[in-house]
């Protein structure tokens, strides 16, 4: 019916088409409205408005054009003086030109890795409760709840983590390293190899920093999860009730397949926010310049942190070599960001809309 | 395929057919006759119906399963940990008496239930703690930072240490007691750097927003994903940016209105991407409506778009805000700390709340520590109080409404109604004055008693609207005006 409509109008507005149907021909006969043209010009406002928004959306790109220009411009001094040995050394003394991010990588790493392993069960776990299990009223309001988690400044997350987390997980810490030891990472030795045992070894570890950042990025995932499962499709989630499968069942063939774009990416998503968490992992670490493989051993050391740590003291020069570290984070994170939307975006389905 | 089911459902009911006065095959046969066919029931009341079915709520055996296995586990994590082994510890006894529930629980269900509805229960056990954990942890890092801040924020003569939130630290060391200074400066900085950054971030979030909805094409595909990825950006990296561009080469000192800069970079992704979905949401049959009436783009925007969206928009910002309000370590690198209240934004330090606590608890004085926890629980206060805000008023959908908008949306309409109404009287009389004399056979006068007795009758208005409106639309009626040109 519509299309019919449709098709009606475009006659009437094109008559100057090559072959012409003989409802047109009939319309010539007899002297009609003329077709309106369907451009007009655009009113001041309108093209006010456009050139406007336009330019908002480009003052925003800017920002973040500027923001890797500036690192590069500052940084770019440090970089030319310490060339490809900026990714190898360890150590961190502009003022002798020896300086590298080798070491406070790895940490950034371990930290994030650490804080992965812990927020993605978390986070899976409760993107199902949410979107699958809880009923609708409780679901707004666990939806507001994990909203509210990740608004809670990173200053009290790690307060929390320096003042009450740390002395209730230094006995875990313990424990794991007396039954595991075995295993490389988990082992906490002296500097001569001795199994060291005292409760003063475990503290600032990067296992406790990775675990309150853990509290800090599963509420990202969490939604970004919940939103890929909360877009599986209904009629493949009521076939599979139908067939008799439980809701677990459906979960596991329905939700989870259809959500799995979701999922990483929303583990990634996660994994770049704890790569540039500063304040809560400057609050809890003590900080080391050599990298540390054994993660509940005290020290560690992450790029964000070394900023923080050292921006006071620096000098000139001692400034561009942390500008130089800080472009490291914002390459790497923007890396892995792009990378998360993309499989985000794929994943979803009809959300995308060009206007 | 009808004819087939019907000859079923006679071969499942013969004593129906038999009932029927006439055979039903030889009805199915005669189609052109339908005098003796009659629709087919069950025999009602044959056999009794049993007691309903409870389908919501949980059985009695589920609660005595989760009760059950709970209190096993608990007991069986005390046993381990009292008496039969030496294991110690809180987490440790937490962590055991949380695996033997989930033992138990199997268990128990495994004793009337087979393998796919045990896999069920025991993973829905396991969400829900996933859940339980999280959610606890949030509570616990509220409840921690209130209870640790408590000294500093409670006590003294009022109850409530007025003196924290109207005091400065200038006149106070670390060894003062609790009574003496407070956070006022880093309050009002917090408030002035929100302020100007939100003056930057809302215009320009919701512009970039607005853009990428309704402009489009692919410079606003590129802006989504620039600013997708600007959400991650680590928050002490924009501090380097606004330090690197706008305090060495521009004000050569730390001050708030760089350190609202560096928060604006952190607040405007989280706006944009919030404004964005709330304008996807935005239903297209409003925009086209608005559009068909011949509204220009921008006002489509302003009258259409943006009030319909007004709630969600609102959540939006205060969401960001909220995000914004607790942003440490780009203010760390920007504003510098002071002791002493700084209202002039553009020069000198001005100290902001997660700065101050940050700074509070870098002292081993335990009143100092009391002061950061304190401030710390001024600044969740303030997180708080602006979700319950962004609760209030978002959480609708675009064009949903409350009661007493619903009203005035009704009201509004019959104002409408009575303009639409008396604008149609003054038309009516003004087209039969003028078409009357001159259009012979013209169509209009004919119908016109119709309108005019409907007129009287408040029933029939919008009907007699709607025939007005045909009326204009038909060629012959459009015609006759010009016949008189």
């Amino acid at each position: 019916m519509t299309n019919v409509g449709s098709d009606d109008l475009t006659q009437l507005l094109t008559p100057s088409e090559p072959e012409r149907s003989p409802e047109a021909d009939a319309a010539e006969q007899k002297p009609k409205i003329a077709a309106r043209s369907l451009k007009a010009a655009p009113s001041v406002s309108d093209s006010v408005f456009r050139s406007a928004s336009f330019a908002a959306g480009g003052i925003t790109v800017a920002i973040m054009l500027a923001v890797g220009f500036f690192l590069a411009l500052r940084g770019g001094e440090a970089l030319g003086v310490a060339g490809p040995s900026f990714f190898t050394t360890q150590e961190w003394s502009p003022e002798t030109q020896q300086f590298g991010i080798a070491a406070v990588l790895a940490g950034t790493f371990t930290i994030a890795l650490i804080a992965t392993f812990f927020s993605v069960p978390l986070a899976l776990g409760t993107a199902l409760l949410i979107s699958e299990i809880v009923p609708p009223r409780a679901k707004s309001l666990l939806v507001t709840l994990v909203d509210l988690m990740a608004a809670v400044p990173s200053v009290v997350y790690g307060l929390w983590g320096v003042f009450f987390l740390q002395a209730s997980v230094i006995p875990v810490a313990q424990w794991i390293s007396t039954y595991f030891g075995w295993i490389p990472v988990f082992a906490v030795t002296g500097p001569d190899g001795a199994r060291l045992t005292d409760a003063s070894a475990f503290t600032s570890s990067a296992f406790i920093a990775g675990i309150v950042v853990a509290l800090m990025v599963a509420p990202t995932q969490t939604s970004v999860m919940r939103e890929a499962f909360s877009q599986a499709p209904v009629g493949e989630r009521e076939g599979s009730l139908a067939l008799g499968s439980t809701r677990w069942g459906m979960i596991r063939t329905v939700v989870l397949p259809f959500g799995r774009g979701g999922i990483i990416g929303g583990t990634m998503l996660g994994l770049g926010r704890a790569l540039g968490e500063t304040i809560a992992v400057y609050m809890i670490i003590s900080p080391i310049f050599t990298i540390n493989w054994e993660v509940l051993k005290t020290g560690s050391n992450s790029i964000s942190a070394l900023i923080a740590l050292r921006y006071g003291e620096a000098s000139q020069f001692g400034l561009s070599a942390l500008m130089a570290a800080g472009l490291a984070l914002f390459l790497i994170t923007l890396v892995i960001n792009f990378t998360a939307s993309s499989i985000v975006a794929r994943s979803r389905s009809g959300a995308e809309s060009d206007g | 395929m009808t004819i087939a089911a019907e000859q079923t459902l006679t071969t499942l009911h013969p004593p129906h057919a038999d009932a029927g006065d006439v055979d039903v095959s030889h009805t199915l046969d005669e189609r052109g006759e339908t005098t003796h066919r009659q629709t087919i029931l069950p025999a009602r009341g044959a056999t009794p119906i049993g007691p309903r079915r409870q389908i919501r709520g949980t059985a009695a055996d589920d609660t005595f399963n989760v009760v059950g296995a709970l209190v096993a586990s608990l007991a069986v994590a005390t046993l381990l940990f009292g008496w039969i082994t030496p294991m110690t510890g809180a987490v440790g006894w937490a962590v055991v008496a949380y695996l033997g529930f989930v033992l138990i629980y199997a268990l128990l269900i495994a004793l009337r239930a087979d393998r796919l509805e045990v896999a069920d229960r025991v993973m829905t056990a396991l969400l829900y703690s996933a859940g339980s954990i999280l959610l606890a942890a949030l509570v616990f890092v509220v409840v921690f930072t209130i209870w640790r801040g408590a000294p500093a924020l409670f006590g003294g003569q009022w109850l409530i240490r007025f003196n924290f939130f109207v005091e400065t630290m200038e006149f106070t060391g670390p060894l003062d007691p609790l009574s003496m200074g407070g956070i006022s400066q880093a309050i009002v900085g917090t408030l002035i750097q929100i302020g100007i950054a939100l003056a930057i971030a809302v215009p320009l979030g919701i512009a970039t927003a607005v853009f990428m909805n309704e402009i489009g094409g692919r410079f606003a595909r590129f802006v989504r994903t620039v600013s997708d990825a600007m959400t991650a950006l680590p928050s002490i990296v924009a501090g380097l940016f606004i330090y690197s561009a706008v305090i060495t080469l521009l004000t050569k000192e730390r001050s708030g209105f760089a350190a609202a800069l560096a928060i604006t970079v952190m607040m405007l992704p989280i706006i944009i991407r919030a404004s964005d979905v709330v304008l996807r949401l935005v239903p297209g049959n409003l925009r086209e409506a608005s559009y068909a009436l011949g509204a220009s783009r921008w006002r489509t925007v302003w009258t259409v778009v943006l009030p319909t969206s007004r709630s969600g928009l609102a959540t939006a910002v205060i969401l960001g805000t909220a995000r914004g309000v607790g942003e440490t370590s780009p203010v760390l690198l920007t504003s510098g700390v002071t002791a002493v209240m700084n209202t002039n934004p553009f020069s000198g330090p001005m100290i902001s709340l997660p700065l101050q606590v940050f700074d509070f608890v870098k002292s081993p004085e335990p009143n100092m520590i009391a002061r950061g926890f304190g401030a710390a629980a001024t600044l969740i206060f303030l997180v708080l109080l602006l979700f319950v805000i962004a609760r209030l008023i978002g959480g609708k959908g675009p064009g949903q409404l409350n009661a007493r908008q619903r009203r005035a949306r009704a009201a509004g309409s019959v104002a409408d109604l009575h303009r639409i109404t008396r604008q149609n009287e003054i038309r009516s009389a003004v087209a039969t004055a003028v078409v009357a004399p001159v259009g012979i056979d013209a169509p209009v006068p004919a119908d016109r008693p119709v309108v005019a007795t409907g007129e009287d009758d408040t029933s029939s208005e919008p009907l007699q609207t709607a025939s007005d409106i045909t009326e204009v639309i038909d060629p012959a009626s459009l015609d006759s005006p010009k016949d008189l040109s």
